[in-house]
């Protein structure tokens, strides 16, 4: 299989620790696309709620206008989804966590910023999580090619949308939300190019935690 | 004995079987449950189908609506699905507004319907601007047994390849719609989407088709939607543990076999509906 592997990602950038009642907070920037996210707990939890060999973790989206609808609903389930599979949420049976996603501006590949947020806040409430994940988005255009982190333009123009979320251990697939009809080909296609893009991100984490913990040290 | 080691330890109980390449109610790990399709159940509805997977069932009726095409597009009508989790399905569903789950699915169903390009959206309408068909796909799980969007959509392509609407023409002289009942058209299937459902245990092993009680052990659940010229229509994956793009693949090749077994048995019945009349 022939893959052109060079993912051309918007400049991308986050802040953590950005607000101050939040356990842990974070904001991702990708190209015009930002997400504020903050994370609560581990808290008490509402009996109704209360699992009792791990925490209940609970994802809130924000939209930048009006109120969640069920699209919301669908990419939280996603989202909560994800963060279970990363998060070591044994170690805090009994307790709540509460992930909140604010929208501060979309300008395409919304879901993968939305991943990227919550993977920098988590880490700065300092979850213990058994690997890192990130978000990327893929747009197939009508000629075929495979276009990483669309602006909302592009994915308009776009024959199919792919978002994946990767994780930091074994690069496999850990979520996965498409739009559009694809081949198989394709789809292989773009996990490869999702993949060789997560590398950028997953240094950037490095990065940045490095950055911020040699202050302190 | 076995009854009190499935109620302490049921992960280990499901293990047990899957070390054996079987599972507790004797499929093999890529075998689905019986499928069984009734079309047209709902006399009232303009379109209707009942499927059973197992014992997850799932009732679609179609009601059609004339309407006004939306401003941003005059030249097409409208879908509109819904999925509706009932407390009668299961005890793991309280009566109120619909839950994360129902939600969840109704919009995973509106996804493959845009996805998959089941119907052309042009085709519902009448009179650019004016008059469009709006298609309202109430989907109401029964009983819950797992799987359920593979049900939805089973239902739902069905009732649509069973509804029937009448003609509809504008009159120039009194700008009113009038409608001939006499005259019923079927809808056009554009594309013909199946749904596959698999579940992942301890990471590693997958099983299609999980009932209620895998899908709430295993550590991931995915649907891939496909078409009968093989595309994917959707790759569905909430979260949960990771596959390398080898296992999709397995899946991907399972789910164009699990198309061609559905498309029969829609045929079959469609076919036995119209040797009856």
């Amino acid at each position: 299989m022939e893959v052109e592997l060079c993912p051309i990602l918007r400049s991308f950038g986050s802040e953590q620790n950005v607000l101050s009642r939040p356990d842990g907070s974070a904001s991702f920037v990708q190209g015009d696309t930002s997400v504020l996210a903050g994370v609560y707990g581990p808290a008490e939890v509402k009996v109704s709620k209360e699992i009792y060999d791990r925490a209940t973790l609970e994802v809130v989206i924000q939209p930048k206008v009006g109120l969640p609808s069920v699209r919301e609903r669908a990419r939280e389930q996603c989202i909560r989804e994800t963060c279970e599979a990363a998060l070591l949420s044994t170690l805090h049976p009994r307790s709540s966590l509460t992930l909140i996603l604010q929208v501060v501006h979309d300008d395409g590949s919304l879901l993968a910023c939305y991943l990227n947020a919550a993977c920098m806040a988590l880490i700065d409430a300092g979850l213990p999580m058994s690997s890192l994940f990130c978000g990327i988005t893929c747009a197939i255009n009508t000629e075929g090619q495979i276009i990483t982190d669309p602006s909302v333009q592009q994915e308009k123009e776009s024959r199919a949308l792919l978002t994946f979320a990767i994780d930091s251990v074994e690069r496999k697939v850990m979520m996965s939300s498409t739009k559009g009809s694809f081949s198989v080909k394709e789809l292989q296609q773009c996990i490869a190019v999702s993949q060789k893009a997560s590398e950028e991100i997953f240094q950037f984490y490095r990065d940045s935690v490095k950055r911020r913990y040699s202050k302190i040290m | 004995m076995a009854a009190g080691f499935k109620t302490a330890e049921p992960l280990e109980y499901h293990r047990s079987f899957l070390k054996e390449n079987c599972r507790p109610d004797g499929r093999e790990l890529g075998e689905f449950r019986a499928t069984t399709l009734n079309i047209g159940s709902i006399n009232t509805a303009d379109g209707s189908a009942l499927v059973k997977i197992g014992n997850t069932t799932v009732i679609c009726g179609i009601k059609a609506e004339l309407a006004a095409p939306t401003v941003d597009a005059p030249e097409s009508g409208y879908i509109v699905p819904n999925v509706d989790l009932p407390p009668l399905c299961s005890s793991r569903f309280r009566p109120g507004p619909p839950g994360e789950k129902a939600q969840a699915a109704s919009q995973f169903v509106a996804d493959v319907i845009e996805s998959s390009d089941v119907i052309q959206k042009k085709d519902l309408c009448i009179e650019k601007g004016k008059l469009c068909w709006v298609l309202y796909c109430d989907i109401m799980c029964l009983d819950y047994d797992g799987n359920l969007l593979d049900a939805c959509i089973i239902a739902l392509l069905a009732a649509l390849k069973n509804a029937q609407l009448p003609e509809v023409t504008i009159n120039k002289e009194t700008d009113l719609a009038e409608v001939d009942f006499q005259k019923k058209n079927r809808l056009k299937i554009n594309r013909h989407p199946t749904a596959s459902s698999f579940s992942v245990f301890d990471d590693s092993v997958i099983i299609v088709d999980p009932t209620a009680e895998e899908e709430g052990l295993s550590t991931a659940l995915m649907t891939v939607v496909t078409d009968e010229e093989d595309r994917l229509c959707m790759l569905h994956k909430p979260g949960g543990s990771s596959l390398s793009g080898e296992k999709l693949q397995d899946c991907i090749n399972r789910a164009v076999m699990r198309n061609r077994e559905v498309s029969k048995l829609i045929d079959k019945v469609m076919e036995s509906v119209k040797a009856k009349k």
